[in-house]
């Protein structure tokens, strides 16, 4: 049923059936290492460049969630995936074997969020029995794409964030017995500029658009932040929580000790020399599939708003003298009870 | 939403943390004078060794590129400027590592694609700002000699 203006809530909700979670080495030395189901030592993962590495993480993911979920794949009726690198060479290279009909998303770091809205969306509207959602990003290939060669020296800003290396996938359904937890609702956000044009402050420049959804959200559902158990940001890291948080609290929201971030959760900024948090859109998918959901399968938390967040920034509209615009989309995941 | 732009840019330079300035001269200032340190002693150990000065200087040329382009292979030269800053930039030797990392980097593209075309990306600027300023104040300085000013 729609809801609002930007929301839809689902009458008979979607369920995850599945969730797998790989990451890079350093991803399994911070705080959530023992919680992803593996932990690649080796960041080429076997192949020999690091667009193939990536996408034999997207392989490798899909493979394990469906394996987990004892799924069979033909099952399987749409797959919506994306990554960050130009033309989706990850997904679109890591997804050829699945042989799963595919939409290719691109929402930046948001991706996760796009891809559970519309999935959820095709299996409620009953156009699929099962979906999968996936979405990764690699540290050195998004290094190569955005910034700098791996090997060039450069000192990083406090407000700059570390891409994960690391892939999420659930496989969504429609039976609420077989599930581990449920989306009941998602609220799908818009394109917020507010002007930034640093590219290494990008919570700065997202943390309006999280601002956005959320409020957006508690519009349409008529609800405030006491209806959620935690409220969840994709990649804002320490300077955007802030903007966030200084944001909800000028509406009369406080969000300090309900909101978290995957960014924030992923690394130990202390230890692991990650200023400003994790980013990429394997952080949230893979916290997502590592962190959130068991918590939610377990009861620890009832609801939980997930708000990947996108910052819109390509190195062309950057050169260019663009701003960086940025999204994130709301998804409303909640505990099974009996 | 009620902000605007202009007062979230000034709102978000507030809260957004940057480096502290002193001890980031300091540190620039320390690394980037050993290396000065390192080329002065190879030059020197040159001359004792017999060579001109001019034959002195372009093996210690050659030294620090190379020692620059073995530290950035090993990843060692990115932790060096991490810490150092300009002070590891700056020198011949940040120059050399800003040329061969990304023809590491874009190796597996190919070898006229990848390194040939983007083994300059970083360097490229430096190159030609460098040529097209020594080419201005080289007429510059022609000017002034046609006058006897110089």
């Amino acid at each position: 049923m729609q809801l609002g203006k930007a929301s839809v809530k689902f009458e008979e909700p979607p369920v995850i059936l599945s969730m797998a979670s790989i990451v890079g080495k350093k991803e399994g030395e911070g705080p959530l290492g023992k919680m992803f189901d593996m932990v690649e030592q080796d960041d080429m993962f076997g192949a020999d460049t690091w667009e193939k590495a990536e996408s034999t993480l997207q392989k490798q993911t899909a493979d394990l969630a469906i394996e987990k979920g004892d799924i069979r794949r033909k099952d399987i009726r749409y797959l919506f995936a994306g990554d960050l690198l130009g033309q989706l060479i990850a997904t679109s290279f890591g997804t050829v074997d699945l042989e799963i009909p595919l939409f290719g998303l691109f929402g930046a770091c948001s991706t996760m969020g796009e891809a559970l809205n519309l999935g959820s969306m095709a299996i409620a509207g009953g156009f699929a029995d099962k979906v999968m959602a996936m979405a990764s990003s690699h540290f050195a290939t998004a290094e190569k794409q955005f910034r700098f060669p791996l090997g060039y020296g450069n000192q990083r800003p406090y407000s700059s964030s570390w891409t994960v290396t690391g892939c999420g996938s659930v496989v969504l359904g429609k039976h609420k017995k077989e599930g581990i937890a449920a989306i009941t609702g998602i609220t799908t956000g818009r394109m917020v500029d507010m002007g930034i044009r640093d590219s290494m402050n990008m919570g700065a420049a997202m943390a309006p658009s999280a601002f956005h959804t959320i409020q957006q959200n508690f519009d349409d559902f008529q609800v405030d932040e006491s209806y959620y158990d935690k409220i969840i940001t994709g990649d804002l890291g320490k300077v955007g929580r802030t903007i966030l948080l200084d944001f909800m609290k000028n509406k009369g929201h406080n969000l300090e000790s309900v909101h978290t971030d995957c960014g924030l959760e992923i690394f130990d900024s202390e230890t692991q020399d990650t200023h400003a948090g994790g980013s990429g859109c394997g952080c949230s998918a893979s916290v997502l599939c590592s962190y959130i959901l068991p918590k939610v399968q377990s009861g620890e938390w009832k609801r939980v708003l997930f708000v990947p967040t996108g910052a819109l920034l390509s190195t062309v509209s950057f050169n260019e003298g663009e701003t960086i615009p940025g999204i994130a989309h709301g998804v409303v995941i909640e505990h099974i009870g009996n | 939403m009620e902000i605007n732009k202009k007062a979230y840019e000034a709102y978000v330079k507030e809260v957004t943390p940057v480096h502290k300035r002193w001890p980031s001269i300091f540190r620039a200032f320390l690394v980037g004078g050993i290396i000065c340190t390192l080329g002065q002693l190879c030059t020197s150990l040159f001359i004792n060794g017999g060579f001109e000065k001019e034959v002195a200087s372009a093996w210690t040329t050659l030294i620090l590129i190379a020692s620059s382009v073995i530290l950035t292979g090993l990843n060692i030269y990115p932790k060096i400027v991490k810490f150092g800053g300009a002070g590891a930039l700056v020198p011949i030797t940040g120059f050399a590592n800003s040329v061969v990392a990304p023809a590491v980097e874009f190796k597996s593209e190919g070898q006229i694609f990848g390194i040939g075309c983007k083994i300059f990306t970083i360097a490229g600027p430096v190159i030609l700002y460098g040529i097209l300023s020594s080419w201005i104040l080289g007429v510059i300085a022609y000017v002034l000699m046609a006058f006897g000013i110089l």
